[in-house]
Parts: C-alpha cells; structure tokens; sequence
C-alpha cells in the first residue's frame, strides 16, 4: 500500500479552537514537540463555528483530510458548542462516506491547552494514515487535473 | 417571420416537467405568442439543430434552458445556444444544480448502465450496451458520448439567470414572463446578472406556518411510519427529516402546509453555498444527546444522508460528484 503511493505527502487542512487546541499546537511548538508539517491549522474561535461547508470545501479544493479539533468535552467556553460540533461531525462523516471519502480522512480530537503532546501525537497519527490511503484528489473533469475552484489555484500561488 | 423578439427553450437531461410547468401557466401563454416569436423548442414544434445554428449570434433574446449536461449532446446545444441568446436563463433544478438525473453522480457509468439495461426488469439476452459508434450493415452510426459525472449548465457555459425549482412553480413563471415582456417595453428593469428570479431569497421555514419549538429528537422517522403527524409542529422537531431549512422560499412551503416533509427541490437559500453542509447543521442541532455512541444511534435512524441532503443538488454541490463518478471522469480523460 505505502509503496504504491510513493513520495505523497498529504495536506490536512486543521480547524482548531481558540480555547483550547490552538493553544495546544501553541504549546508544541514551544515545547518543541515535533509533529508533521502536513497541517494546516486554521483557527476558529470556537468548533462550534465549523461549519461542514468548510470540510466540504477543503476537500473539494485539493486536501487529502481534515481534522477537527476543540476542546473536551464538557471543558467549551461556550458552553456546549463542542458537542455541536461532535454532532456535525458524525453526520458530516457519514455523508462523505457515502460519497466514497474514506472515513480516515475526517478526524476529531479533542485537546485542552496543555495538551500539546497529545495533539502532536494525533496529527502524525492521522498524516501516517491518510498517507497510507493515498491522494484523494477531488480534481473537475477534463480540465487537466487543475484544482476544481479557480480562486484555489489563486490562492496556491501565494507563498506561505 | 416578424420582428418580435425571439424566445427558445430547450431540455437537456431532464424529465419534461419544466417544459408542462411553462404550459400551465393558463392563458399567459398567449401573452408569450403576442410577444414574442417561439424560435426553437423541441417538445412544442418541430425545429431543427441546423436552423438555430443558422441564426445570427444573440438573435434569440430569451432562451429557456432546463435539464443538466449529461451527454456530448447536450453539452453541445448549451454552448451552442449560449451563442445565439442575448438572455440564458438556467431554468428549472436541472440545470441549476443537477436534480434527480444528476444523483446519477453517486455511482460510476458502468453501474448507471448495469440499471439501466441489465436489471431483471431488462430484456437484454446479449448484454448490449449503448456505444458512441457502431457499425450495422446499413452503415455506421453515432450516438452522443455518455459522460460520467453529469454537469450544471453553469459548469459548461455561463449563465444570466438562474431560475430553480422542480419544477418552477408557474405563478412564478409567469411573474418572470411578465417582467421581461416590460423590461423589453423599457417600463422595467431586468435584475443584475447571475440573480435567481422567480423565487424567494429565504428558506422554506420561513414562509411555512407550522410551530417552531427548541425542541429535541430521540430517532428520525420516515413519514409513512407514523400513525399520525402533528399538524401544527415543525416537521422536523417530529423526527420527520425536512429539508426547509436550507430550501429556497419560493414554493409558498406547498409540501409541510399539506403534511409532507420538504425534498429541497427550490435548491440553496441565499448564503447556502452548500445544501448539504446546511442541512448537516440543521439536523445535527435537532438530535437531543451529547453522547457520540448515542448519536451514532440517533444516526442510524436516517439511514441515507447523502441522499437526503444532495436529492436535488448533488451536481452543484461542492464536491459535485461521488468518487466511483470522478475515478471513471478520470479514466475517461487519460
């Protein structure tokens, strides 16, 4: 299975809460605590706000996965808006499986702010798995493998 | 022919209902012949490919376009009327977001044509299927390629209007002839490009009189198993999975008025990029547990999701179509 997808490295596209799993990626890096660049982390003020238009469009812009993260629960600082975002989820990840999205792919982690360690471990798990799946490559039809929205190639183009 | 401005309509992969829904509207059908010239329109008179590639460019001031891109086909005479219409109007779920034809899109060609002629259904003794060529003894026929993920018509050509439902409902037809009959008066104006017309711009819940509580479900149940339905509650607080809160107003909420659920066939409110991500979050907010075993109970009880959510917009869809249907799109290409 690796073989066969041989110098793939996947890009996870990571919605992190404000609260709590930011500031645990915060936390590994200034523990040095070493996890794969494959994430990109973007930050939300709360998973509650993750709405799944957001993992539909990574998706459908070129990430191989997506990981949702936030924090314990019981611990949201809006109450119960992590449960929400549970709830999203596996609806969300059901409905991708219906479309042929393996359910490796979307992934939820909880992790409070002194959770670094743990939320290193999680991303190399998921990068190491999504790796073994391979590319997902949600590319259009016909248009020589380009990404399927424009506006994505656009914004491919701006250095990091 | 006179100097009437020109009107078309054309189906692509669609069912003809657009086309009755446009006859239904009564008497204003004269009003159409008064004011305009029916240049080309398949299901009403006969007209030919070649006279509407005779036409000057744009010479057709209004084209109705109904049905998605399913075929070489039909990909053909959108690009084809595109050219000949000063006003495109993607008309009907079809072409705005693929509808019933484009949940084709969850399987790959080889499984459409195993349903299509190889079913118990089928008298098929040698397992014929349709080819683009093939030769008979009096001579070679072609046919229009099959493609594998169907398209809207806005991923082919682009588009003035968008005009959703399935089908439109013809008061709202009707309003739209109208406007356009005084915008060519000059007494109105056309809206800007790329607007929807003839529908709302809110969700169906909104025009829809039933009783909106916080209330929670413990499963979700299809309509028919239930003895009775309330006829004042919200559908969907009854467990009945709605798809009003993410369905375009429009319709005048004709199906949870009379105690049927909403399929969504009005397509995206304003602001919904994605039908399905809204609906996602509507029917997550309903389920009563913060348990994820508990929740994955509650689940099982829709047991189509995908179905559910993309019944009329699977093509439109951010991801547009299912993986079986692009890895085909995929081999097709190499």
């Amino acid at each position: 299975m690796t073989d066969q997808h041989e110098g793939f490295d996947p890009v996870i596209i990571g919605f992190t809460c404000n609260w709590c799993s930011y500031r645990a990626a915060d936390l590994a890096g200034m523990a040095r605590i070493k996890y794969p660049p494959n994430v990109r982390l973007i930050r939300l003020m709360c998973s509650g706000r993750l709405d799944p238009t957001f993992a539909l469009q990574a998706l459908a812009g070129g990430a191989d996965g997506v990981l949702i993260t936030g924090c314990h629960p019981g611990e949201c600082h809006y109450l119960e808006q992590n449960y929400k975002a549970m709830r999203r989820f596996q609806l969300l990840r059901r409905t991708l499986q219906q479309m042929g999205v393996e359910p490796e792919r979307v992934r939820l982690v909880w992790a409070s702010a002194a959770e670094g360690q743990q939320l290193a471990d999680a991303i190399a798990e998921m990068v190491e798995e999504v790796r073994v799946l391979g590319p997902l490559s949600w590319r259009g039809q016909g248009n020589g493998g380009k990404l399927l929205r424009p506006e994505a190639e656009e914004a491919a183009e701006v250095g990091a | 022919m006179s100097d009437k401005p020109k009107f078309a309509m054309y189906w692509a992969a669609s069912c003809g209902g657009c086309e009755i829904a446009v006859l239904n509207i009564g008497e204003k059908i004269l009003d159409v012949d008064a004011n305009f010239d029916v240049v080309f329109w398949p299901v009403a008179m006969d007209a030919k490919y070649k006279d509407v590639e005779a036409m000057a460019d744009e010479s057709i001031t209004l084209t109705f376009f109904n049905g998605g891109i399913r075929n070489s086909e039909n990909e053909a005479l959108a690009k084809l009327l595109r050219r000949k219409s000063k006003i495109l109007v993607s008309f009907g779920s079809c072409a705005c977001e693929g509808c019933i034809p484009g949940l084709a899109n969850f399987s790959s060609p080889r499984e459409v044509f195993d349903a299509a002629y190889a079913t118990v259904s089928t008298d098929n003794p040698d397992g014929t299927r349709p080819a683009v060529r093939v030769t008979v003894p009096e001579g070679d026929l072609e046919i229009p390629e099959f493609y594998p993920v169907l398209k809207t018509l806005d991923q082919v050509v682009p588009v003035d209007y968008y005009m959703p439902g399935c089908p439109p409902e013809s008061h709202q037809i009707a309003a739209v002839i109208d406007l356009v009959i005084a915008a060519l008066k000059g007494e109105a104006e056309l809206p800007p490009p790329g607007a929807t017309i003839g529908a709302g711009d809110s969700t169906v819940c909104d025009e829809c009189p039933r009783t909106r509580n916080i209330k929670k479900i413990k499963s979700f149940t299809r309509i028919q198993d239930l003895v009775s339905v309330d006829p004042e509650l919200c559908l969907l607080e009854q467990g009945i999975p709605c798809n009003g809160p993410a369905t375009r107003s429009g319709c005048g909420a004709l199906c949870p008025k009379v105690g049927a659920q909403c399929i969504g066939c009005y397509g995206a409110a304003d602001g919904v990029v994605d039908f399905g991500a809204r609906l996602m979050t509507a029917f997550a907010s309903v389920i009563d547990s913060d348990d994820p075993d508990d929740i994955d109970r509650i689940l099982d009880t829709l047991p189509d999701p995908a179905g559910q959510f993309y019944r009329f917009s699977l093509a439109g869809s951010l991801l547009r179509a299912a993986k079986p249907a692009w890895m085909a799109s995929e081999e097709s290409v190499a």
